[in-house]
């Protein structure tokens, strides 16, 4: 088992034919991720060649949209790999033609399009009245679920599969953290995005690896802005009976500074690493000073 | 990016939201001849990007063209809470009868955006909503649709305005939102806006932030940049498209992806602890690739900085493997050479990081020491660092 993605996904490409849709449709592919084509309206029609995990050829039809891809492929996941001019469209796009996830992990787009795009997604809603499309990002490694597949950049093999699920805002921190606990091995792992709007949040992916039977520990990495990270403390201290190990980068950071990820500032004396740092405890985190204590306070889960 | 007073008074005048006349200077001179042009009352305001300018003395009224050159004089240059005062703002005297607040920000939490307002303004907002928060009107606003007609009558009627009033603020609020959503802002705040004597509603003051990311849809937005105050390191960094943050230690930093750079400060700082209380010199995030130019280009602003006694190279290889990052190392300290004095200690971990590890043993190099964890390179960082600084 696994959260939101598995072997079953159909997946295709947005911005296939780019120089890094190109690279990681690849590495995608020999991840086990089944990919069924991709989409670039100016390349509509032909087909992009590839390899899969087994090292057969693969031609991976390109098609003019979103609808036409999920009507002729059946895909339900889209990973967007789109310039920041124009992910906005892409995302647009993939939100109207229904798609159930979309991967956005375009860096600097502009927030008031991520905010235009994410509550549009909201006002799409299935027969059980929740959004029809799950978005993830932007500005994040995306999600992969070891030895099944891979919707983003996360290098798949690092680790493989295994009962921790993990979340985090940071993408070499989630790959830090699963090269620690490799040995161990993951159920899925979330790069949710280090962006000052993201669709899926820690309180999401909390939600679904409670529910998701193979997982038996959770790590969550979060950074500095926002108070997602407290928000999340207050989900976990209500709704959560799986272990949750936690990690807060950024306790040197100064004060109205954007730390790499534009939602990594401190402003006004909140979001605070020590403050979301005290929120989890309160919620019965245990927090770890670095990530290599973090690792070890989640193998203590284990043995104990 | 947060804007100066008179940057943000400047974007409200282009959206139509009403304002005085303001004019920058920076020299007293400059201040007079604004003074005389606006003429009659002027506010000489000092231009900070932080709050408390009026209690620091940097906000003071001029009855005269000559009173306004002599405050200016006294303001330009003082210090407020560590901002060096560079310009003054000549802004016309206004006839307040009121004051009121507004204000547009993102709302992370709920992912859309909030106003606030308020019948109390010219007061600390956070004072307010904390003591009386059922002064303060707190609307969401759908980023799709903004504020219309309908919204902004809403902002009015929750704040608690009198039906008359509704109309002309209503005016006031959408033009607002012309400046948050043409100017991709992330927060505009007027604190206060003000009805004057004679019942106009005029934005006195205001608070812009601006999107960096948006910088390829608003090529205007370059000369809002102040170069004057930028850190040097800061600026020559972002000449080479690198993401730096100067901060005040002793232990240089490079790292890839932004969260696993944040960890290593804080990792740094713990090791400090031990070694003097050193502490990390900078947040550099050099991304991906990890290529020998941008190494060098790293390196190179990073040893700019004189305060830097070592560097740590923490760097995880996913996509890029490490043997390619220890060649960018190795040719770095090449295209350095000379220029290359500080002792580097470099941890790589993840894909081919054995191979990593062996170039940078066969490079041999005399500055280079290698780490096989994150917290043994931050230890021993922080140690050179504390040893050189020891031997001054």
């Amino acid at each position: 088992m696994s959260i939101y993605l598995n072997k079953d996904s159909k997946v295709i490409v947005q911005g296939i034919t780019g120089g890094e849709g190109t690279k990681h449709t690849a590495l995608m592919l020999k991840a086990g991720t089944n990919i069924v084509g991709g989409v670039n309206a100016r390349k509509a029609g032909t087909a992009v060649s590839h390899k899969d995990k087994a090292g057969n050829d693969v031609e991976l039809p390109v098609f003019a949209s979103v609808a036409e891809a999920m009507e002729k492929t059946g895909a339900d996941v889209s990973v967007a790999f789109v310039p920041p001019k124009f992910a906005k469209d892409a995302a647009v796009e993939a939100i109207e033609a229904g798609i159930g996830l979309l991967v956005v992990i375009t860096e600097g787009i502009p927030v008031q399009d991520s905010a235009e795009f994410f509550n549009l997604s909201l006002t799409k809603t299935g027969a059980d009245g929740k959004p029809v499309t799950r978005i993830i990002g932007p500005n994040c490694p995306g999600i992969i679920t070891p030895g099944q597949a891979l919707a983003g950049i996360t290098p798949s093999n690092i680790t493989e599969a295994g009962p921790i699920g993990l979340v985090s805002k940071s993408g070499t921190l989630t790959y830090q953290m699963m090269y620690e606990l490799r040995d161990i091995g993951f159920s899925t792992s979330i790069g949710i995005g280090g962006d000052p709007v993201i669709g899926t949040t820690h309180i999401d992916a909390l939600e679904a690896f409670e529910n998701d039977p193979e997982t038996k520990a959770i790590v969550m990495i979060g950074e500095i802005g926002g108070d997602a990270e407290e928000r999340a403390a207050d989900y976990i201290k209500a709704h959560v009976t799986k272990p949750v190990v936690g990690y807060v980068a950024g306790f040197t950071a100064p004060e109205g500074k954007t730390m790499g990820h534009a939602g990594a500032i401190v402003s006004g004396g909140s979001g605070t690493a020590e403050g979301k740092k005290e929120a989890l405890e309160a919620a019965g985190v245990k927090v770890g000073k670095t990530p290599s204590e973090t690792a070890a306070l989640l193998r203590e889960v284990f043995k104990g | 990016m947060d804007l100066y007073e008179y940057q943000a008074r400047d974007l409200f005048e282009a959206h139509g939201v009403p304002v005085l006349a303001g004019i920058v200077a920076q020299t007293p001179e400059e201040a007079k001849a604004a003074a005389e042009k606006i003429g009659g009352v002027v506010v000489v305001k000092a231009q900070v990007k932080v709050g408390g300018r009026g209690k620091a003395g940097g906000v003071k009224l001029a009855k005269s063209a000559d009173e306004a050159q002599q405050h200016a004089e006294a303001i330009l240059g003082m210090d407020i809470k560590g901002h060096t005062v560079h310009r003054v703002m000549i802004a016309q005297g206004a006839d307040i009868a009121d004051e009121y607040y507004f204000s547009i920000l993102l709302d992370r939490a709920n992912r859309d955006y909030l106003v606030m307002c308020s019948k109390e303004g010219g007061v600390e907002i956070e004072q307010l909503a904390v003591e009386r928060p059922e002064a303060l009107a707190r609307v969401s606003v759908d980023p799709n649709t903004g504020i219309d007609a309908a919204k902004a009558k809403e902002i009015a009627e929750q704040a608690g305005f009198p039906e008359e009033q509704h109309e002309q603020l209503s005016h006031a609020f959408i033009q607002l939102w012309d400046v948050f959503s043409k100017e991709d802002a992330t927060l505009v705040e007027v604190n206060p806006l003000v009805k004057t004597g004679d019942g106009q509603i005029i934005a006195l003051d205001g608070k812009v932030t601006i999107d960096e990311n948006a910088e390829f849809r608003q090529p205007a937005h370059a000369e809002l940049v102040d170069e004057q105050t930028e850190d040097p390191l800061e600026a020559k960094a972002k000449a080479n498209d690198l993401n730096y943050v100067k901060l005040d230690g002793q232990v240089g930093i490079i790292g890839n992806g932004a969260g696993l750079v944040m960890s290593t400060l804080d990792v740094v700082a713990y090791a400090g602890e031990a070694h003097g209380g050193v502490k990390p010199a900078n947040f550099l995030d050099i991304g991906g690739g990890a290529s020998a130019e941008v190494m060098a280009n790293g390196l190179d602003v990073i040893l700019g900085d004189e305060q830097v006694e070592s560097v740590f190279v923490n760097v995880f290889g996913g996509i890029t493997s490490c043997d390619a990052v220890a060649n960018g190392i190795v040719k770095a300290l090449e295209i350095l050479g000379d220029s290359a004095t500080k002792p580097l200690v470099v941890r790589l971990d993840g894909n081919n990081v054995e191979e990593g590890r062996r170039i940078l043993e066969a490079a041999n190099h005399p500055l280079v020491t290698t780490a096989d964890t994150m917290d043994a390179g931050a230890d021993k960082a922080a140690e050179l660092a504390h040893s050189a600084r020891t031997d001054k």
